[in-house]
């Protein structure tokens, strides 16, 4: 039983990562409606930015927000210099893009900081918590900091204008230029806020996984297929299918397929979740017009 | 308009004669393939062996890809498949190199079908992220203890490379090419004869409309899930091929980058093109090998940059630009003749 429950909080701990990048995902998808496969690499590049920055002698926290800065404007560049000139409709030639970048970041990374394993540190202290075994600080502090963004990203959307013209320009792009919405700025935006949201994210995996160009091959599959079963337009669902993975993971590769397969869980999650039910737990259902 | 008329009035003739040198241009080449390996170094001949494996390979995913317009970012994973089928029975049966061929297409055939039945109804992003899920595990499953018996694990398995037969005076890096050859050869011809027929055009059709194709009578489901099962088959004889010259399969020589590969060499080629598959293969096979002079990091930063260049400026691929070159060269002599 005590094996059980350590199983089950150390992977509510990596699902908050995988509900971070799933987060990411989803805000790319609302604006876009595109599945973005560079998106782990975006993160992880931002991650070795705030490393460089950490090692330059810069405080924790203060890299913290310029590395959250700096994804910012990487997404919004990547959007307004490459996916905004691109005039296709083609999802093969979008895919073929998204690779490209993926594979841009991961070698400039390697090419930059060299493809030997570094350790990142963590904000939150060592040690046991409460003197409980189950979690450690860095844990429960990336839990926090995943739970943190997904509130702030929600009051955004719904409090402020820039959250409302952003969802409009999402929904209805041609109305939205109509009143006054700067459409492709919106685009831009959405990019630079799931770039932003990606870094937290790669920022909080780097001190379990170690920084590496190839860290987030793996978690990018964990958080699609997070997304997915969460509803791939719902951020909410994204947050709690993030948690669910974590956990089915953690669970399922203790006791069920060992940890060798944990990806093929992964896997079946994401073919099992497309076939029997696209729209996820909170996804609305795409209706296409013949 | 004078200029169309005189070359509308005897299309036919020009049409032939074009044939006819494209018969002949073809046969030169296989002439100058075959002579290759003995022009040139073993190790070079080696490298050759492979350009026509990744040939294959390209041409099973362009089948699937360009033509029948279905993502694969997946399909290191059928070629691994086709490997490790080759490496096993090699090795663990002590069957002979030749047998494993058939048998890693047959298997990579059944295998591609039945993946393409539930990605029957997945499409674009989605059917892309599926196929990526299954690049990105493969590894992982090759490396499953349960299978270790077979697989070698980790370590791999390691393959004795095949010696010429009856006696021919070859090395066995010369034989093996010109196996190679022959079957690179058997599965073109495949290959034109299946894309230029009947299936080819419902294919087309499909990727290009799939809701006019059904309502044309197209068996939708059966050709799209048939395509992969084809396409599948294609990679998986590479992959046999494959590990026959490199003598070697290990689960982390097929990760996703081979898949990110093999997508990369099907758009520079030119997707939907069937001489395009030649034309990637040499991209895949010696521009990361020049590359790596520069840096380990140098082949990876190119396949990207080439990714999206090519989808900005060049969406047809190196074949394309080809026949577009040709095309106005081809407009532009007559007109200089008539101005001049």
């Amino acid at each position: 039983m005590e094996a059980f429950l350590h199983q089950v909080i150390g992977g509510l701990a990596t699902g908050g990562i995988y509900a971070s990048v799933a987060l990411a995902l989803v805000m790319i998808h609302q604006a876009t409606h595109l599945l973005n496969f560079a998106q782990g690499e975006m993160a992880m590049f931002s991650t070795y930015i705030a490393w460089a920055l950490i090692n330059a002698g810069v405080p924790y926290w203060a890299a913290f927000f310029l590395t959250i800065a700096f994804a910012f404007v990487l997404g919004l560049a990547i959007q307004h210099f490459v996916m905004r000139n691109i005039r296709t409709t083609s999802v093969l030639q979008l895919v073929i893009v998204f690779i490209g970048l993926l594979v841009i970041f991961n070698s400039v990374a390697g090419w930059i900081f060299t493809y030997t394993i570094k350790v990142f540190p963590s904000p939150f202290p060592k040690g046991a918590l409460w003197g409980q075994k189950y979690l450690s600080p860095h844990e429960l502090g990336a839990i926090c900091v995943t739970l943190v963004v997904l509130t702030l990203l929600w009051a955004f959307f719904r409090f402020t204008s820039l959250g409302l013209a952003m969802r409009a320009a999402a929904q209805n792009p041609g109305s939205s230029r109509l009143v006054g919405i700067r459409v492709a700025w919106m685009l831009a935006l959405g990019w630079g806020l799931a770039a932003a949201v990606g870094a937290v994210a790669g920022m909080m995996v780097a001190p379990i996984v170690y920084l590496d160009p190839n860290m987030m091959a793996g978690i990018l599959l964990y958080a699609f297929a997070a997304a997915l079963i969460g509803g791939i337009d719902s951020p909410g669902g994204a947050v709690l299918g993030g948690f669910l993975v974590g956990v089915l993971e953690n669970v399922l590769g203790a006791y069920v397929v060992g940890n060798e397969l944990k990806l093929g869980v992964a896997l079946v999650l994401i073919i099992g979740v497309l076939l029997v039910k696209p729209s996820g737990l909170f996804g609305s259902v795409q209706v296409t017009r013949v | 308009m004078s200029a169309v008329v005189p070359a509308a009035a005897n299309s036919l003739s020009p049409a032939a004669s074009r044939q006819r040198l494209q018969w002949i241009g073809l046969a030169v080449l296989l002439i100058a393939a075959c002579a290759l390996p003995f022009l040139v170094s073993n190790y070079r001949t080696f490298q050759f062996t492979l350009v026509l494996v990744y040939a294959i390979a390209l041409l099973g995913l362009n089948i699937l890809t360009g033509y029948n317009g279905q993502i694969s970012l997946g399909h290191g994973a059928f070629y691994a498949i086709g490997a490790y089928v080759a490496a096993i029975m090699m090795d663990r049966f002590g069957m002979p190199y030749w047998s494993t061929v058939p048998i890693a297409g047959a298997l990579c055939l059944v295998v591609g079908f039945l993946f393409g039945l539930p990605a029957l109804r997945l499409e674009g992003h989605y059917l892309a992220l599926a196929t990526f899920a299954l690049g990105v595990t493969m590894p992982q499953l090759l490396k499953n203890k349960a299978v270790e018996k077979w697989t070698g694990g980790v370590q791999g398995i390691v393959i004795v490379k095949p010696d010429a037969p009856f006696g021919l005076k070859l090395s066995p890096d010369q034989w093996l090419y010109l196996f190679t050859l022959a079957i690179t050869v058997v599965m073109f011809v495949i290959g034109w004869n299946l894309i230029r027929g009947r299936v080819g055009r419902a294919l087309v059709a499909i990727r290009d409309h799939p809701i006019a194709a059904s309502a044309m009578g197209i068996d939708t489901a059966r050709y799209k899930s048939l395509a992969f099962g084809v396409s599948a088959m294609y990679t998986g004889i590479a992959g046999s091929l494959g590990a026959i010259a490199i003598q070697f399969v290990a689960p982390d020589s097929f990760a996703v980058g081979l898949s990110i590969g093999l997508l990369t060499g099907i758009v520079i080629g030119g997707l939907a093109s069937i001489p395009g598959a030649i034309f990637g293969a040499i991209f895949i096979q010696f521009i990361p090998n020049i590359a790596d002079h520069i840096s380990k990091a140098a082949p990876w930063a190119i396949y990207g940059i080439f990714l999206i260049g090519f989808m900005f400026l060049m969406p047809m691929g190196i074949n394309g630009a080809i026949r577009l070159g040709w095309a106005r060269l081809r407009h532009r002599i007559p007109a200089q003749q008539k101005g001049g």
